[in-house]
């Protein structure tokens, strides 16, 4: 392998307290470097108060701390202004922000919903429950057995009734990255709104919303090193004016009466309540650690240890990979089955081997059916991982199915 | 290397070579029983005459341990009183819990080589879908 020297387990503090494990679930939730779990370590002891609100010098800290995440996330993603930046708890709450905000005032009965039939539950479940209120049709983009999604086929599903079109820029089942700008030049001529979930690319590939020109997109901190219960949304500064408050409550007024409110500017509009600083200055630290490493070296090192996996794998029988048999259409997904093997089965085989890996449906049960699969296994992969994971890896795929009985 | 253990002869031999696992064209009730989360998704027949398990059998599919734990109840349960049936249940859940005595696991037969999944929290449904599904039906 030409993975360069540096070992970055090293500065997570997990491959400390499991030096063996093979964490191969990243795209469930990575690992936290220890300058996330400082810095919001840091923010709790130091500059802890009720950011936005007090007028005292410790309160007037912790909104420095929380809004220089803002500006840090603003620039991590080419947004125009911290004003498009939105903190959530996880991209699911975006994406239900996206769906109830604006989809509540802006789609109509007789409207029509656009998703592909691989997206997460969480991209999926928030337009279904829209289109039953709204009485509007939700529509599948289906996708080809490889996971492909292709320009002329969005081109042929949108009709002049599609208001919304809601796409993973990476799949969390086959790894596939979407032509997401194409995308967006057809929904935006189409007059259709594009909803991105970046929950996939966001952590691995550089992403800018500029360039992509996506309405909205979601993603969220905990995969992408920073703590759990920090999220964005960002969303195109014309859209979020237009749109109503998702939650309401506190320090998102300006001013209240009895009967009626005005709302704070953006983005605080859609902050209400007391918000996860800590989390936010996490999610800041998350972004300098892998500004400090590039993206072009985590590109190259998940690049590579995916094909180390994608080739080790072809070479075992009864194992198939779902999606495309190119490594590099993958970006560190890797979804799979063994014959006769239930995936859970197989789960538990590799956490005895001391290897973790995700089993199940992967929260996209109608992508299964659509596939005829009941459920799969996947390993995915992080920067952080290394050849001695993908060869622990294969050499506990090959004793699968004996392990369970069958031949080899 | 607790899975390894885990996966035992007599696990692995049920789950392949399951003797339960068939239609049944004479039964007094059948009952699907469902995990959703894991697809796990069995349906238990049972033949019960005069309060007797005459015969039973199972249809469906899923994990490893869900096919061979169906397999070994009926195996354990069928000639048996539903009294009895409905005694191993609590006797077998007991057991996942950590509670019962080497006598008590001795009473499960083969179904004692699911022991240890205590252990595996997230596979305790997978073990009990069968005998879940066994008591729900006897208990109507």
């Amino acid at each position: 392998m030409n993975l360069n020297e540096r070992n970055y387990k090293t500065d997570f503090p997990a491959f400390d307290a499991y030096p063996g494990l093979a964490y191969l679930d990243n795209s469930a939730t990575t690992q936290k470097p220890g300058a996330v779990i400082d810095a919001v370590r840091q923010f709790y002891r130091e500059e802890n108060a009720n950011p936005l609100r007090g007028l005292y010098g410790l309160a007037v800290k912790a909104t420095e701390a929380y809004e220089s995440a803002r500006i840090a996330v603003r620039d991590f993603i080419g947004a125009k202004s911290e004003r498009e930046i939105i903190f959530t708890r996880n991209a699911t709450e975006s994406l239900n922000l996206a769906a109830y905000s604006y989809g509540r005032a802006f789609v109509n009965e007789g409207d029509e919903i656009l998703v592909t039939v691989s997206e997460h539950h969480s991209n999926l479940l928030p337009w279904q429950l829209l289109a039953k209120e709204k009485h509007a049709r939700l529509c599948f983009l289906e996708c080809t057995p490889d996971g492909e999604y292709t320009p002329e086929m969005l081109k042929a599903a949108l009709t002049p009734r599609t208001r919304i079109f809601a796409a993973a820029q990476i799949s969390n089942v086959f790894g596939r990255l979407n032509p997401i700008k194409e995308f967006a030049e057809l929904c935006h001529a189409n007059g259709t709104v594009i909803v991105c979930d970046g929950a996939q690319s966001v952590p691995h590939i550089p992403v800018n919303v500029r360039e992509i020109d996506v309405d909205f997109l979601a993603f969220s901190g905990h995969k992408m090193l920073a703590p759990m219960g920090i999220g964005v949304l960002y969303g195109r500064e014309s859209l979020l004016e237009k749109m109503p408050p998702f939650l309401s409550g506190g320090e998102m007024i300006e001013y209240v009466t009895r009967e009626n409110a005005t709302y704070a500017e953006l983005p605080h509009k859609f902050e209400a309540g007391t918000v996860n600083a800590g989390g936010a200055v996490g999610l800041h630290a998350a972004i300098d650690y892998i500004g400090k490493i590039g993206f072009r070296e985590i590109e190259s090192r998940e690049n590579t240890l995916t094909r180390q996996l994608i080739e080790g794998m072809r070479d075992i029988p009864h194992v198939h990979i779902i999606g495309s048999d190119k490594p590099e259409e993958h970006h560190g997904i890797v979804t799979f089955t063994i014959d006769d093997v239930h995936p859970h089965d197989i789960a538990a085989v590799m956490d005895s081997d001391g290897i973790a890996v995700r089993a199940g449906h992967h929260c996209a049960q109608p992508l299964h059916k659509h596939l005829g699969v009941m459920s799969t296994a996947r390993a995915s992969i992080a920067f952080y991982n290394d050849s001695g994971d993908i060869e622990k890896f294969l050499g506990c795929l090959k004793t699968i199915r004996r392990r369970m009985g069958f031949g080899e | 290397m607790a899975n390894e253990t885990f996966y035992s002869e007599v696990l692995t031999d049920h789950n392949m070579h399951p003797v339960h696992k068939h239609e049944m064209s004479v039964c007094t009730c059948s009952r699907e029983g469902i995990n959703p989360s894991c697809g796990d998704d069995i349906v238990l027949n049972l033949n019960i005459e005069n309060g007797v398990i005459k015969d039973g059998s199972f249809t469906g599919s899923g994990c490893a341990i869900s096919q061979a734990s169906a397999d070994i109840m009926l195996d354990l349960v069928i000639g048996r009183t539903v009294d009895e049936a409905e005694r191993l249940h609590e006797l077998f859940m007991k057991m996942i819990r950590g509670e019962c005595s080497e006598e008590e696991i001795d009473e499960l037969e083969e179904a004692g080589a699911l022991r240890d999944i205590s252990h595996m929290p997230a596979r305790v449904k997978c073990a009990v879908l069968g005998w879940r599904t066994m008591s729900e039906m006897i208990s109507r």
